[in-house]
């Protein structure tokens, strides 16, 4: 998808107006906090669990170069091949000629968020092979013409009706008169649709949630079951993968699961968690004829060593944008990258560079919720700050901010100078905070006071209370 | 220079430094090795939760449970001999026809299919045309509910996926408490045809010897992904029934 995040503010208004994607992103909040909750409160180990994942991921991370060589022997031993791609393009090129060999007209495809980052269906569909997204949420993106708008629901900013509008446009062959009205009745025409199209793809394309280096098996974890349809029924299996998604072993795979899941979608295990390792062996009465794994880099190599190495512990729960204020406000689309929410916001300028994604880091309010419910305890916020000093290094924070900042950092540094500012602008601004004591208009401050009102300020400076705090403190002492 | 040698090359200069290539450096770059060698070896199990260690009754009883909230079905035998009955019922009950296809495990062929005079036993993998598939679990989780599936010569893998319903018979000694024991199980079992390719240190030269597909099955097929409302039967089965079977 074209990059569009330069253009946040702007999307992000244009998404607080839209009456349609505000119900539906009703159902984030819905569909998935109190659930996660629930799971979470329900095992008393969730929290040491999140200490292990993040410790193995961190293990991985320091020794990532000999894990994944040891993966890649693995796969090849079990008759698989292991491919590497730099870059989207090296990917795109690697999946078109396994196609191409394979002789394939049709490639079904499992949910993968890599597959959008490297803008494969659109490779694929000018070569001349359809790809077909069998993921539910994916399938009606697809029929869309659009992109996932959440990492794991990528539908979630349309509402049923919408889906039985674009059925009927597409599912032509179908008729007219028939019964939509009810989401089971949608589920179950693209299941029959669907159906169809895993039996007679040629290649099945599907992500990976972990590979584990100790046997070069690839993980997949869904719900519907269309992955494994996918990589089963056609002849050729192929794994997208990034890099940073090996784990060691079947133990530390079995540990990161606990936390996946419930972060999720607050299940306790998703339905579907498969491990396939090559192609079907000599006596296996089905399972597809050869098995690839494209390994991706595409800028995460270049993460690590900086403080931005953390990022790569993300297993795509999504729970940080679950939990995101901002996220419910303006959903994934506003954000005009692949990864939208707070994840996003670390990983986009990571991949893209903060030239062109500098909105994001600043797309936050700071509330610190993705941090507390991220299941590998990566610090979302401090990850977004550090992306705003590199803005501001670079000068690409807006001028009147940059002037604003320097004009209040000459005052922070003279702390008599500030007090002094600020006991003569404390009671000025009070007076003129009238009786509703707040501001709907202030000049400078206009991107703050068009959607809601400052406060004015009331009694004493912080500096003021915490001394008399002290004061009183000293006298309990005593 | 290759893609392969050119990602590699970047991760050990980010983890090594730019030119680690210094005496101590190397020395620390053994560390590494052993460290990763140690670990793909030893295996260590992390964080077991105490759901997941129960002794074998509450486990048992725990696996319903858990089986149950992921919306399985679930019967429960005291033998063998129950099990062909026990289909047929589950087909009468739901209106379906009297015809199953399952894979050539030996543990189903135990089963007396034959005094189930009207079912129509077929055997091998699914074209997509069979509304019942049979198949017999491997092993169980009782922390999650799960059953485990693996594909092999007599157990095709299209079984657990394409038919409207999918029946999982279970030995009741088959369920672990945690998925870290159904892991040893399976190198147990593979370790008998001298298949611990996976334990030998890290990258050995052994072929790995996992089964093509490890199925880890937790309930019937689901979507949320309209509305974020739960709907069952998505691309996979529709119902799970269960079959546990106290050997």
């Amino acid at each position: 998808m074209e990059l569009s995040s330069h253009k946040f503010k702007e999307q992000a208004g244009r998404a607080l107006g839209n009456a349609q994607l505000q119900k539906a992103l009703l159902n984030v909040e819905k569909g998935f906090v109190a659930k996660r909750q629930l799971a979470v409160d329900a095992l008393p180990e969730f929290d040491a669990l999140r200490d292990n994942a993040r410790d193995i991921k961190n293990h991985v991370l320091a020794h990532l170069d000999l894990y994944l060589e040891a993966y890649e022997k693995k796969v090849v031993a079990s008759g698989g091949v292991v491919h590497w791609a730099e870059t989207a393009e090296d990917a795109r090129r690697i999946v078109l000629e396994i196609c191409r060999k394979a002789n394939a007209r049709t490639v079904t495809k499992g949910k993968s968020m890599i597959t959008e980052e490297i803008a494969l269906n659109d490779h694929l569909t000018a070569n001349g092979i359809e790809p077909v997204e069998t993921d539910l949420g994916e399938y009606i993106i697809q029929l869309r013409g659009e992109h996932p708008s959440h990492i794991i629901a990528p539908a979630v900013h349309l509402n049923k009706s919408q889906v039985e509008g674009d059925f009927r446009r597409v599912h032509t062959h179908l008729r007219e008169d028939r019964d939509l009205s009810e989401p089971v009745s949608l589920l179950g025409e693209a299941r029959d649709v669907l159906r169809q199209r895993y039996l007679s793809a040629d290649v099945g394309i599907t992500g990976a949630n972990f590979l584990v280096a100790e046997t070069g098996s690839s993980v997949i974890v869904t719900n519907e079951g269309n992955g494994d349809l996918t990589q089963t029924l056609g002849k050729v299996h192929i794994v997208m993968a990034s890099i940073e998604k090996i784990v060691p072993t079947l133990e530390d795979t079995a540990q990161i699961l606990r936390v996946l899941a419930r972060s999720a979608t607050g299940q306790d295990m998703s339905v579907y968690t498969t491990f396939s390792t090559g192609p079907r062996r000599a006596d296996d009465p089905d399972g597809p004829e050869e098995y690839h794994v494209v390994l991706l880099d595409n800028g995460r190599s270049s993460m690590l060593g900086t403080e931005y190495q953390d990022m790569l512990r993300c297993i795509r729960c999504g729970a940080c944008m679950n939990h995101c204020p901002v996220y419910h406000a303006v959903g994934g689309h506003a954000y005009g990258s692949v990864y939208p929410g707070p994840m996003g916001a670390v990983l986009t300028p990571s991949l893209n560079g903060i030239e062109k994604t500098g909105q994001l880091p600043n797309a936050s309010t700071f509330c610190g919720r993705c941090e507390s419910v991220c299941p590998m305890r990566i610090p979302l916020p401090k990850m977004m700050r550090h992306w705003r000093e590199r803005e501001f290094e670079r000068h690409l924070t807006p001028a009147a901010q940059r002037y604003g900042l320097k004009f209040w950092a000459f005052f922070a540094r003279r702390p008599r100078l500030y007090r002094a500012a600020v006991a003569v602008a404390m009671p000025i601004l009070a007076r003129f905070g009238g009786s509703k004591r707040r501001f709907s208009h202030l000049p400078l401050a206009g991107g703050w006071t068009r959607h809601r009102d400052l406060p004015a300020p009331e009694g004493k400076t912080f500096v003021q209370q915490w001394q008399q705090r002290g004061h009183r403190r000293s006298e309990v002492a005593q | 220079m290759s893609a392969r040698e050119a990602i590699l090359r970047r991760i050990r200069s980010a983890t090594l430094g730019p030119d680690g290539r210094s005496a101590g450096e190397r020395a620390g770059d053994e560390q590494r090795k052993a460290g990763v060698r140690a670990r793909l070896e030893t295996a260590p199990r992390g964080v077991i939760p105490a759901r997941g260690q129960l002794p074998r009754a509450e486990r048992v009883a725990l696996f319903e449970e858990m089986a149950s909230a992921a919306s399985a079905t679930i019967a429960r035998l005291s033998s063998y001999e129950e099990v062909a009955a026990e289909v047929s019922n589950y087909l009468r009950e739901r209106n379906l026809p009297a015809a199953i296809r399952m894979g050539e495990d030996g543990r189903l062929a135990r089963v007396p299919w034959a005094r189930e005079k009207t079912l129509d036993v077929r055997k091998g993998p699914s074209e997509g045309t069979d509304l019942v598939g049979v198949s017999h679990a491997f092993a169980a989780i009782a922390e999650t509910g799960s059953v485990v599936l693996h594909s092999g010569a007599d157990n095709p893998t299209t079984l657990n996926f394409l038919p409207e319903h999918h029946v999982v018979i279970v030995d009741a000694d088959a369920i672990a408490g945690d998925m870290e024991s159904v892991w040893s199980a399976l190198r147990n079992e593979t370790d008998r045809e001298n298949l611990a390719g996976g334990r030998s240190a890290g990258g050995g030269q052994d072929a790995a010897k996992m089964p093509r597909t490890v199925n880890v099955i937790t309930g019937p097929s689901r979507s949320g992904d309209i509305e974020q409302t739960i709907l069952l039967g998505a691309h996979g089965p529709r119902a799970l029934h269960l079959i546990i079977v106290d050997t």
